[in-house]
């Protein structure tokens, strides 16, 4: 556990970049510092390894002062990633990830094999390995970031924006490997960003800085986009945080139609079976996979009849239990007929629900949550 | 009479290939004295040049005392000093010294504080020692810069150290001396063409050097 206890900082030109912080940063998760730019965020990330002196207050690693340890000693025992990922160019690729075992007396044998160990960890060829950063894209120079600041299994790791010198797309991917390699390691991550976006993406924990270092709120992602402790932090968090709080409701419970569903190739009998009062079906192909949607009038009158030219699209599904409450209604806003269809695992269509149906069960979702919290691991 | 016809003559001559006044002989004081002026430069600008550029400090005083030694006539120094100290090499070293600090010791100091910064920053918070900083992660980096600079300052030296002939030492400046004062032009271009001759194999060395010293991570991404 890293406490953070009112901490402060005043820089030689009197600028105060933090004021007064504390934070119990808990282990083995990701907490995310975020907030606009300028207001300390870097400041309390680079104090924690010490790359900048504190003027008041403490931070403990363990219940242990960090001021009482070796500075290098200290700043070995965390990883630390930084935004362009800082390679060194002279260096390829192994030699970088190796960097610190070596620093620590390894072998250049045993360092090597650990660098081909993290490149896969991290998703890299090892092709790659003699290859020298030039030659690498900004993602995989990320992930060799990464790769380093892993390489002697510090317990700690802290990251000042990994993500935000690469593309949107790619970005995602970073983000997704990380919550994977976090899944597998348990590292206690400090994870700095601007972006509120991908802090509740991977955030376990967020703090919200506001101007001038102090504390705003310190809450788990739902939490934060449910309820924000003042105007500051909602004007933050953007007009459609309640949008973005549905990532954190699963699908398990919404009531599907699990009757509006039709084969290709029914007869006029068995459309006549579905239920009745759904304005349009959704018509599956021989596997059960969705291929658009139909008048059920005129399914009724006819049979599906194979024919699938007048389908309307049956677009973007989601996948039930799997998906939020985010996606579904996304779907169902996106879909020609107002419904979004729910598939399994193997993409087989297992009902359909209306856009008031998922708005009546955003509702209730909304009202249990003041009992029941919400499992924040299985919204991702 | 071509220039060419000169430089044949000069060096068909057996007589320049053989004692004291011999080319051989003339090229090993002339190498001589700028190994020694070269090493001495790089003795003072690299240091200072390291330390100033990886703690930032110190650039103003140094662009200052560069340009005044660069304002300094070297063959103007060189006559004071042999005034002053009568004769030995020292008159004739000070000068190329004073000459070869300013380049090594500017571009030095440049190449160490323009390296990204970025690496250094990983590299202090992984916990690497101040020395390994230097030395591992900023000179690796900044050494094709250090090069250039000490490559402008070698071919300065090996030129201007011509001049030590004036005061009567070696080098291939003494055919060129020699050669004005006995009207014989035939050793002033030899001399003067043994002197360029020295400064493309300067060239030469120091492009062998880069090729060697500097890693490849380094070169590549000084190609667009
Ligand atoms: N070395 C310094 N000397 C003086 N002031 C500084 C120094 N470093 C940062 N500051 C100031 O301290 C405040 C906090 O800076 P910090 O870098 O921690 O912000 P940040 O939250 O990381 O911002 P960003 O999102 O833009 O990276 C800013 O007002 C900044 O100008
Ligand atoms: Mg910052």
């Amino acid at each position: 556990m890293i406490s953070i206890e009112a901490v402060s900082k005043r820089y030689p030109d009197g600028t105060v970049a933090v004021d007064g912080l504390s934070l119990e940063i808990p282990d083995r998760s990701i907490t995310v510092l975020v907030g606009p730019s300028g207001c300390g965020k870097t400041t309390t990330l680079r104090m924690i390894n010490r790359m900048i002196e504190l003027s008041g207050g403490r931070i403990l690693i363990d219940g242990e002062d960090i001021q009482h340890k070796p500075v290098n000693a200290l700043r070995r025992s965390m990883g630390y990633v930084i935004q362009n990922a800082g390679l060194f160019q002279h260096r390829t690729i192994v030699d970088n990830i190796g960097t610190v075992p070596r620093m620590l007396g390894w072998s250049k044998a045993k360092a090597r094999e650990r660098s081909m160990e993290l490149m896969e960890r991290v998703g890299l060829d090892t092709s790659m390995a003699k290859r020298y950063p030039y030659q690498l894209s900004g993602g995989q120079q990320q992930r060799v970031g990464v790769a380093r600041a892993l390489a002697a299994d510090p317990p700690v790791l802290l990251m000042d924006e990994p993500f935000s010198a690469v593309d949107p797309v790619v970005r995602r991917g970073l983000q997704e490997e990380l919550l994977r390699i976090q899944s597998e390691l348990g590292k206690t991550i400090v994870f700095v960003t601007h972006d509120i976006d991908e802090a509740i993406r991977v955030g376990d924990m967020i703090a919200v800085l506001r101007t001038g270092g102090k504390l705003a709120q310190y809450a788990p992602p739902d939490e934060l986009l449910s309820r924000p402790a003042d105007a500051a932090v909602e004007d933050f968090l953007g007009a459609d945080r309640g949008i973005r709080g549905l990532s954190f409701f699963g699908t398990e419970q919404l009531p599907l139609e699990r009757n509006g569903i039709v084969a290709v190739d029914a007869t006029a009998a068995q459309v006549a079976e579905r239920a009745a009062d759904l304005p349009q079906l959704l018509v599956v192909d021989v596997d059960g996979r969705p291929l658009g949607w139909a008048d059920a009038a005129r399914l009724r009158a006819s049979g599906a009849r194979n024919d699938t030219a007048g389908l309307l699209a049956s677009g973007q599904t989601f996948r039930l239990g799997e998906d939020s409450l985010r996606v579904a209604l996304d779907c169902a806003v996106l879909s020609p007929t107002g419904w979004a269809a729910a598939v399994d695992g193997e993409g087989r269509a297992v009902g359909v629900v209306s856009q008031e149906a998922i708005a009546r069960a955003i509702r209730e979702a909304h009202g249990r949550r003041g009992t029941a919290p919400v499992d924040v691991g299985a919204a991702r | 009479m071509t220039i060419f016809h000169f430089i044949s003559a000069f060096f068909s001559d057996s007589a320049h290939w053989h004692g004291y006044d011999g080319i051989p002989t003339r090229l090993v004081e002339h190498i001589e004295y700028s190994l020694i002026a070269l090493g001495i430069a790089g003795a003072v600008g690299l240091p200072v040049g390291l330390l100033t550029g990886h703690y930032g400090r110190g650039g103003n005083a140094l662009a200052l005392l560069a340009t005044a030694a660069r304002a300094l006539p070297s063959f103007g120094l060189l006559v004071l000093l042999f005034v002053l100290m009568g004769l030995s090499k020292l008159p004739v070293l000070i000068p190329l010294v004073v000459l070869a600090i300013p380049p090594i010791l500017v571009t030095t100091y440049e190449a160490v504080r323009t390296v990204d910064p970025a690496p250094v920053d990983a590299a202090r918070g992984m916990g690497m020692h101040q020395a390994k900083v230097l030395f591992q992660v900023e000179l690796p980096v900044a050494l094709p810069l250090i090069l250039s600079g000490l490559r402008s300052a070698a071919i300065q030296v090996v030129s201007t150290a011509t001049i030590a002939a004036y005061v009567s030492f070696g080098g291939v400046g003494r055919y060129i001396v020699d050669g004005l004062y006995q009207r014989n032009y035939e050793k002033v271009v030899g001399g003067a063409t043994l002197v360029a001759a020295l400064a493309l194999a300067t060239l030469g060395l120091f492009w062998l050097m880069s090729r060697f010293a500097v890693s490849r991570g380094v070169r590549g991404v000084r190609r667009p």
